[in-house]
């Protein structure tokens, strides 16, 4: 297969590629770490509680929503499960990248489990795609160079957004920081009509489920939109099938 | 305000099993190939799970005490539109930013 990419790669220019692949989602990343902070101050919780739930968990939408649901005194374990649901597109993720890093060795991926998020998922994936001839090592670089700006950041905004608190004024709108993110994260994924199926079948169940209590609306919702995508997706391959 | 014991349990419980979840493939599974009604369905995973999160928030706002907001409804449709048109998430987040701040400020005036 042709390629215009540079063979010569080495792990410093993989790893220097990621980082300025990495480097722009600060603008998104600040934001939305301190927004956490904010927030979980609002809710009572001490400086170190918020950076300890930022580093434990390291998962964005995962905080917001067990935050939300502790301030709403829902039992434990619908905090867990719901916070858990939320994050169950690391899986896939995690299902995703094996095939690009899974022979890297044990300790690595261990470690690149636990730095496997939206945006270091995102840029190795469509890097490892367009260079194919990467070698693990490299690619392995290449994930570190993504995460090397934004996990200080992440850790050092959920400190600072605990110590301005309430200071935040509410017409910054920080609000919606994480309505926006997700839907421009989701919105370039939105590839085949069975991937639109998902989004508008899940986006509609979560509308009609939205008086359910604990969040569990979104699990019903998800999990019919995800039945709804890999249904579409057989049925369409079926017809693609019958008219070949 | 939340407990003290009831929030360590959710920040260590949320913490391995937030771990387990992304190291199950990566760690455990490794090359050995999974079912493929499995992997149909996880590659629906993220285009189902963001709207269905987002969209009550889109409609019934709690910054507007769950009326709906012209301001935010505007941005999350841009917001959309630009990522599905440049497939660029940062183009995408900007112009929702803009739509969001640029129709606060005017309905503010």
């Amino acid at each position: 297969m042709p390629s215009t990419t540079p063979k010569t790669r080495t792990r410093a220019s993989a790893y220097w590629k990621g980082f300025a692949d990495g480097a722009p989602f600060l603008l998104v990343v600040i934001p939305f770490a301190m927004l956490f902070g904010v927030l979980a101050t609002e809710a009572g919780l001490n400086v170190l509680e918020t950076l300890s739930f930022s580093a434990v968990v390291f998962a964005g939408a995962a905080q917001f929503t067990a935050l939300q649901l502790m301030q709403e005194n829902a039992p434990t374990v619908i905090v867990l499960a719901s916070a858990l649901a939320v994050n169950l597109r690391v899986a896939m993720y995690s299902a995703s990248l094996t095939p690009w890093i899974g022979a890297a060795p044990l300790w690595q991926r261990a470690i690149a489990a636990y730095f496997t998020v939206d945006q270091s998922y995102a840029c190795s994936v469509v890097q490892f795609e367009n260079e194919p001839q990467m070698t693990v090592p490299q690619r392995m670089a290449y994930f570190t160079g993504v995460l090397s700006p934004i996990v200080p950041f992440w850790y050092a905004s959920s400190i600072l957004g605990a110590l301005v608190g309430t200071q935040v004024p509410d017409s910054w709108a920080l609000d919606f920081a994480l309505p926006i993110t997700f839907l421009a994260l989701v919105a370039p994924m939105l590839r085949t009509a069975a991937h639109v199926i998902a989004a508008l079948v899940a986006i509609i169940t979560s509308l009609l489920t939205a008086a359910v209590p604990y969040s569990l609306g979104l699990m019903i919702a998800g999990t019919l939109g995800m039945m709804a995508g890999a249904q579409a997706e057989v049925l369409l391959e079926r017809r693609k099938l019958r008219h070949d | 305000m939340i407990d003290t014991g009831t929030l360590w349990i959710v920040i260590i419980g949320l913490g391995i099993g937030s771990y387990t979840l992304r190291f199950a493939f990566l760690g455990i599974v490794g090359d050995r190939p999974m079912p493929a009604w499995l992997l149909r369905h996880l590659r629906y995973t993220a285009v189902a799970m963001l709207p269905a999160l987002v969209a009550p928030q889109v409609v019934w706002p709690a910054a507007t005490d769950g009326q709906a907001d012209l301001p935010r409804m505007s941005a999350a449709l841009v917001t959309l539109v630009v990522g599905l048109l440049t497939k660029n998430v940062l183009a995408a987040i900007f112009s929702g930013a803009a739509t969001l701040f640029g129709m606060l400020w005017l309905f503010a005036l």
